[in-house]
């Protein structure tokens, strides 16, 4: 088997030598869903309480924000390519590229989305904590105490 | 003409485990991928956005097609991470005889089932 004739190289029919890449990159996500996804299911579990409070009070935890904030990296990037897969085994032509062109932007701004929502809870919750420490300073000052 | 066996065709095969579990995780990969990920997107959106938003994800969540799309989506979970360990275990070149690979196609299909089960049984009943 040869490399294919230069215009076919041009025009990417036949094979472009990164097929590997892309394979090996979907195992190497699918360990990192496999840790992320099974630390959030467990996580879940072990909660057991899902209101406002105690999930958000968990998630702006300084490991469940870090291992969240990898799941999404993690989960979308697999997605990606197995969309992508998906598209092209089924779809043909200029149809096929403009998925395969959208889920790659649909992957960046879902990964981007889910990162900044994690900040937004971590900063909610450093804000809150400040908000009370300022409170009992405040408190503490008032009533000539030591706040504690 | 002589009377020859046809060429394999889209409407001439056999049914096997193989071909269910191969299905199976593109079609629950994919669905995780197309409902699962918004519904992520939702919920830690909910989750920045305050109590009242988390109230609404909430509210939906727990109607009947809510439950069902989470259930539904617990099992895709657990049925493409069943098959995704039957790939990687074929990945290293084992379980390609036919007898290994209809007992472990059987295995990851059910196994799904059984973790999507053991999940919910854990969540409301523990």
């Amino acid at each position: 088997m040869g490399e294919g004739t230069a215009l076919g190289r041009v025009r990417g029919l036949g094979s472009a030598h990164h097929g590997s890449h892309h394979w090996l990159l979907q195992r190497f996500t699918a360990a990192g869903n496999l840790l992320t996804v099974g630390y959030l299911a467990f996580s879940l579990l072990l909660l057991g309480d899902f209101s406002y409070d105690s999930v958000r009070v968990w998630l702006a935890q300084p490991l469940p924000t870090l291992a969240i904030a990898l799941l999404v990296v993690s989960v979308f990037w697999h997605a990606k390519l197995g969309m992508q897969v998906l598209f092209e085994d089924y779809l043909h032509g200029a149809v096929r590229f403009a998925a395969i062109l959208l889920v790659n932007l649909a992957a960046f701004a879902g990964t981007a989305a889910g990162l900044l929502f994690l900040a937004q809870i971590m900063m909610t919750s450093v804000g809150e904590r400040t908000a009370t420490q300022a409170a009992q300073n405040a408190f503490a000052g008032m009533t000539g105490g030591a706040g504690q | 003409m002589a009377e020859r066996p046809l060429s394999p065709h889209l409407s001439i095969w056999k049914w096997g485990p193989a071909m269910l579990v191969s299905i199976l995780h593109r079609a629950s990969g994919d669905g995780l991928a197309l409902v699962g990920l918004p519904v992520l997107l939702w919920w830690l959106g909910a989750l920045a956005g305050g109590p009242a938003a988390y109230e609404s994800f909430v509210g939906y969540a727990t109607t009947i097609p809510g439950i069902v799309v989470l259930v539904g989506l617990s099992w895709a979970l657990f049925n493409h991470f069943c098959s995704g360990v039957r790939h990687f275990v074929l990945d290293i070149g084992a379980g390609y005889d036919v007898e290994a690979n209809n007992r472990w196609s059987v295995v990851t299909t059910l196994g799904g089932v059984a973790l999507t089960v053991a999940f919910w049984a854990a969540l409301l009943l523990v």
